[in-house]
């Protein structure tokens, strides 16, 4: 009774968040109602029994990827109008598209599909009781054993993109004048100030 | 009634669809049509966790860490090409991007 209330109210909420990003004036809008979807979608998680997962795409998705959406559509001083133009134009065609996806899709969902009994024989990592064994340490357990190298990749891709990102975005400035301390330090006296012996009265 | 798997497929459907959708009505507006990818990508996390869940499998919240892994890398790097062309063209466009000629 309580899942029913928690699913369709996550849900509800989560369809009607992604619906005002894509409809959003306002790209600051579109990503405080991306963060809203995400906080929904980690609602679904914990309620299917995922919570690492949830507290992973919290901290992730609405920690790093939409602060970090927030800060570049916040920077970019971009024309609000001139990014609506052409959202009617492309209105009719979108939602003819949307509408022939979704009814595939749905139809795929509700066609009275069952899983198979074969598939019980091709559970690769059964999920442990989760009265012993808590979410997050199975999948502990998991993740560093038989996925480590899989894990070990991840790592690189994110190296890759995080290495990625500071080349396209670093700039040299040729005109900007900034301290260089180790030509400071390394600055000897005699490069700098020489003694003149001046004559009395004939100093200029 | 009970929650079963078809309800979680049916909002990952839905949301799945919102986010095709939102590349297609957010033809200029670049940083809405990754707001979009990453729609799509939590449509599919959706789905991989449910079934993870209702199958008692857990390879599937594995997978489900990996594409959030790649999600971000793909949103870093798309924003940061983003702001290289927004510097060198003074908009975000994406008509306008034509400058390789591909």
């Amino acid at each position: 009774m309580y899942e029913a209330i928690a699913f369709y109210g996550f849900s509800a909420i989560l369809l009607l968040a992604a619906v005002l990003v894509i409809v959003s004036r306002n790209p600051v809008h579109s990503v405080l109602w991306l963060i809203l979807a995400f906080f929904n979608a980690a609602g679904l998680f914990v309620l299917l029994g995922a919570e690492f997962v949830a507290m992973i795409l919290v901290i992730v998705y609405v920690g790093a990827v939409a602060v970090l959406f927030l800060f570049v559509v916040m920077m970019l001083d971009v024309d609000l109008s001139e990014l609506r133009a052409g959202f009617a134009q492309y209105l009719p065609l979108g939602v003819l598209i949307g509408v022939v996806l979704l009814v595939e899709l749905i139809f795929f969902v509700i066609s009275g599909w069952t899983l198979g009994p074969a598939l019980k024989s091709a559970i690769v990592a059964a999920a442990p009781d989760a009265a012993q064994v808590s979410n997050t340490r199975a999948i502990g357990r998991l993740l560093y054993t038989d996925y480590v190298f899989v894990f070990q990749g991840a790592g690189m891709v994110l190296l890759v993109a995080m290495i990625g990102a500071i080349v396209l975005t670093l700039r040299q400035r040729p005109g900007v004048r900034k301290q260089n301390i180790a030509a400071q330090v390394s600055r000897q006296r005699g490069d700098t100030v020489t003694l003149h012996k001046v004559e009395t009265g004939a100093g200029a | 009634m009970s929650i079963g798997l078809g309800h979680y497929l049916t909002v990952a459907s839905i949301l799945f669809t919102l986010g095709v959708l939102g590349i297609f009505l957010n033809r200029k507006n670049i940083i809405v049509i990754l707001m979009s990818v990453e729609l799509i990508l939590l449509a599919v996390n959706i789905n991989l966790v449910a079934f993870s869940s209702f199958l008692g499998d857990l390879v599937g919240q594995i997978f489900t860490m990996f594409v959030l892994t790649v999600a971000a890398a793909e949103a870093a790097i798309g924003l940061a090409i983003l702001v290289v062309y927004f510097r060198n063209r003074g908009s975000i466009a994406v008509e306008d991007v034509s400058m390789m000629k591909g």
